[in-house]
């Protein structure tokens, strides 16, 4: 049922009602077991995030053995870290830097790299990120605060299929000879979409 | 389908909302919802491009104006009255009226890593020649308008280049009828700026999709 007009006799939302319904329901069938539901939330809450990501973003900076296999074939160096599975089953990396500017976008639902990113923002499943990201990618760069000079260009990945794409942003300068856990920190989640920078030391 | 889901290029949504220190759920539903998908998705009942295409048939203004969750709960409910694991009047009632159709397919908490680890490779083994190389000049197809396909409307019609093989891939235009996966090629294809949108489009822009080889002609 798309939409209620009638009132509820509760405090709970459409949504939550309909939702409890779902899962009494489906748990009444012995189709669905709670705790696999709790494990999924757990998954995605701690343990499967833009920390993974930041990561392999870290030791792709500080290791040129590691670069040169990412970039040779991108999924296996992903899984040798333990990052895989749901929604990374096709992996491609995109390097920022020389002039190009990379941007990650689902136009048509919300395709996201959940091994390696976690979870999608609400903004990236939001009309206006996948109208935009398209069609006026400076525009949409502009408005998360990212000012590219005129001449960088700016290829968009529309994930129209079962590939997911990484973007390694470009290391910050200042940060020679950091370790590889002190490089994540600077490693934010919009960076390894296209639509931030890493964050400068200090910053 | 051009349906509410086709976004690329659209105007007037106006700028892009972005909150700060978001959380990973906005309520303790939007969790269970996404539970939910996955574990009934484990019944093998329906595959990844049918519930796509679930989620585009709901109407323009619903989708548009639903969050993303209730987009997946309303699709969820849709799938499981169509393969008949619970029917409206269930729902209406919040109770079993009749037994599940494949328990035996549960997933138990025990086995979520294992399978989240596992994830569904759409990779096939190749039974056919590539039709196109790295280089390649191509004009994209009209593509269909009603039923599901991974080639947006922004991109129909168009001429690219081809920039990457990617492998050889199940084609949701069939997986998503039932019809079979009917692998075939899957290749990044990259058009300029100015021939998706014309002398208005942003300068020294590109997009690139990823375009199954019935999508594309040599141009």
């Amino acid at each position: 049922m798309l939409m209620h007009d009638h009132a509820h006799d509760n405090e709970l939302s459409d949504q939550e009602a309909r939702v409890r319904a779902l899962e009494t329901i489906l748990v009444e069938k012995d189709l669905v077991d709670p705790g696999a539901i709790d494990a999924i939330i757990e998954t995605y809450s701690e343990k499967v995030g833009p920390q993974n990501g930041a990561k392999v973003v870290a030791r792709a900076w500080s290791d040129p053995a590691f670069a040169k296999a990412l970039k040779a074939d991108a999924m296996t160096t992903i899984e040798s870290m333990g990052f895989k599975g749901r929604q990374a089953e096709h992996m491609e990396v995109l390097w920022n830097g020389g002039g190009v500017h990379n941007l990650v976008v689902c136009t048509l639902c919300s395709c996201y790299p959940w091994a390696v990113l976690g979870l999608p923002p609400v903004w990236y499943k939001s009309a206006p990120y996948r109208a935009r990201a398209v069609s006026e990618p400076r525009a949409v760069l502009a408005e998360f605060g990212v000012e590219l000079p005129e001449e960088t260009r700016v290829k968009v990945w529309d994930s129209t299929a079962e590939v997911r794409y990484l973007v390694i942003p470009e290391r910050p300068e200042g940060t020679e000879g950091w370790s590889e856990d002190d490089l994540a920190v600077l490693v934010s989640r919009e960076s390894m979409i296209g639509t931030g920078l890493a964050r400068s030391p200090g910053a | 389908m051009n349906g509410p889901q086709d976004l690329g290029g659209r105007a007037g949504f106006g700028p892009v909302l972005i909150e700060q220190d978001e959380p990973i759920f906005h309520a303790d539903w939007e969790g269970r919802v996404l539970g939910l998908t996955l574990c009934s998705g484990v019944l093998g009942h329906w595959n990844l491009d049918e519930s796509r295409h679930a989620r585009e048939c709901l109407p323009h203004t619903f989708y548009l104006s639903g969050s993303y969750y209730d987009i997946w709960l309303t699709a969820l409910e849709t799938l499981l009255a169509r393969h008949g694991e619970v029917s409206a009047a269930e729902r209406a009632q919040g109770k079993a009226l009749a037994p599940g159709l494949r328990p035996e397919r549960k997933l138990d908490a025990a086995a979520v890593f294992g399978v989240l680890s596992k994830g569904g490779p759409v990779d096939r083994s190749v039974t056919a020649e590539e039709g196109f190389k790295v280089g390649d000049r191509v004009k994209t197809r009209r593509g269909s308008m009603k039923g599901h396909t991974r080639l947006p409307s922004y991109a129909m019609g168009r001429e690219g280049v081809v920039t990457g093989v990617r492998g050889f891939h199940v084609y949701p235009d069939s997986s998503a009828r039932g019809t079979g996966e009917a692998p075939c090629w899957l290749y990044g294809v990259t058009f300029t700026g100015e021939e998706l949108w014309g002398e208005g489009a942003e300068p020294g822009t590109e997009v690139t999709i990823d375009a199954f080889e019935p999508y594309l002609d040599h141009a």
